[in-house]
């Protein structure tokens, strides 16, 4: 037995077989992610190739310009994190929660914008149910469409703001200087869900906002 | 310890202005009419070389080990499964008409 301090777990032979499984095990949890947002994304597709007029005039009424400025603003939250990962590998703590605080800021004026998004759909009344009013012999097919349109934005709603909560907890953690150059494992960690989460946006703003305009 | 890869900002900065041009032309694009579903391929087309970027080079897998790889291939090979088998249905159905009609 070597008499270095034990920085990982008995169950590891070494830190860096300890850092490998976390990662995978990160990845199976992502590949169930791929699985759970895939569904609705299969869903979209089949009823996309059952009604496509009416998909395409119902993605007409989505802002194509608040869609756009959000996926910019998520591809930045994207830099930020990134940044934060690799100022924790080199074990800058001070630069981790800098750029851990703009990923939140940027994450927070995200879900503004959607929030502003929805607000104007339920004035518009595009909200499916009794309530729904659409000109045009569409209505059910564009009906369809914002179910899908509000379940898939809706959840990833929600991953962004668990992932804003787990941002929140990693600066408290890194205030309290538990990580390091040799131990940051959990800040890479959470990297990979914000840019997973990042990812399902950049398939949704085609296919929600822009797909099907010249269809309709 | 446990040895990880370091990006350079350049490299993280260069992708992540490729993905704000790529944004912008899918923006772009679905203001010219391509004529049928072709303004839908463009459009996911540009979202999945945004998606490869990202997990290459923000999720680092490019840095990552082997069998790392065959995890996250294995998530979207199911996703692509799941995908093209449902839709074989729907837009196979009309190929053939049932005998007698």
């Amino acid at each position: 037995m070597s008499d270095t301090p034990a920085i990982h777990a008995h169950q590891f032979d070494d830190p860096v077989q300890q850092h490998e499984a976390s990662w995978l095990g990160m990845w199976v949890f992502l590949a169930t992610e791929v699985m759970f947002f895939g569904g609705m994304f299969l869903g979209y597709m089949f009823y996309r190739s059952a009604y496509p007029q009416g998909f395409a005039s119902a993605s007409d009424r989505l802002d194509i310009w608040l869609g756009t400025i959000n996926t910019a603003v998520l591809i930045c939250s994207s830099f930020t994190m990134a940044l934060a990962v690799r100022a924790g590998q080199i074990g800058q703590n001070r630069l981790v929660m800098i750029f851990l605080c703009l990923t939140i800021v940027l994450g927070t004026l995200f879900l503004g914008i959607k929030f502003t998004e929805y607000y104007q759909k339920f004035e518009e009344r595009l909200v499916p149910g009794n309530d729904f009013r659409f000109e045009g012999a569409l209505v059910s097919s564009a009906e369809i469409f914002f179910s899908f349109y509000f379940a898939m934005t809706g959840m990833h709603a929600v991953h962004m703001i668990i992932g804003v909560s787990l941002l929140t907890a990693l600066i408290v953690k890194t205030s309290r200087g538990r990580f390091s150059a040799t131990y940051n494992t959990p800040i890479e960690l959470v990297g990979l869900y914000w840019h997973f989460v990042d990812i399902v946006w950049i398939f949704l703003f085609p296919l929600l906002y822009l797909v099907g305009r010249h269809l309709g | 310890m446990n040895i990880p890869h370091v990006v350079s900002i350049k490299l993280y900065a260069a992708i992540f202005a490729a993905l704000l041009l790529l944004t912008l032309s899918t923006t772009g694009m679905a203001f010219v009419d391509l004529g049928g579903d072709l303004n839908a391929l463009v459009a996911v087309a540009i979202a999945i070389v945004k998606a490869l970027l990202v997990i290459l080079f923000f999720m680092h897998v490019r840095y990552s080990s082997r069998l790392t790889w065959v995890f996250v291939g294995a998530g979207f090979f199911w996703l692509l499964i799941l995908l093209t088998l449902t839709m074989t249905d729907p837009l196979a159905r009309g190929w053939l008409s049932p005998v007698g009609q």
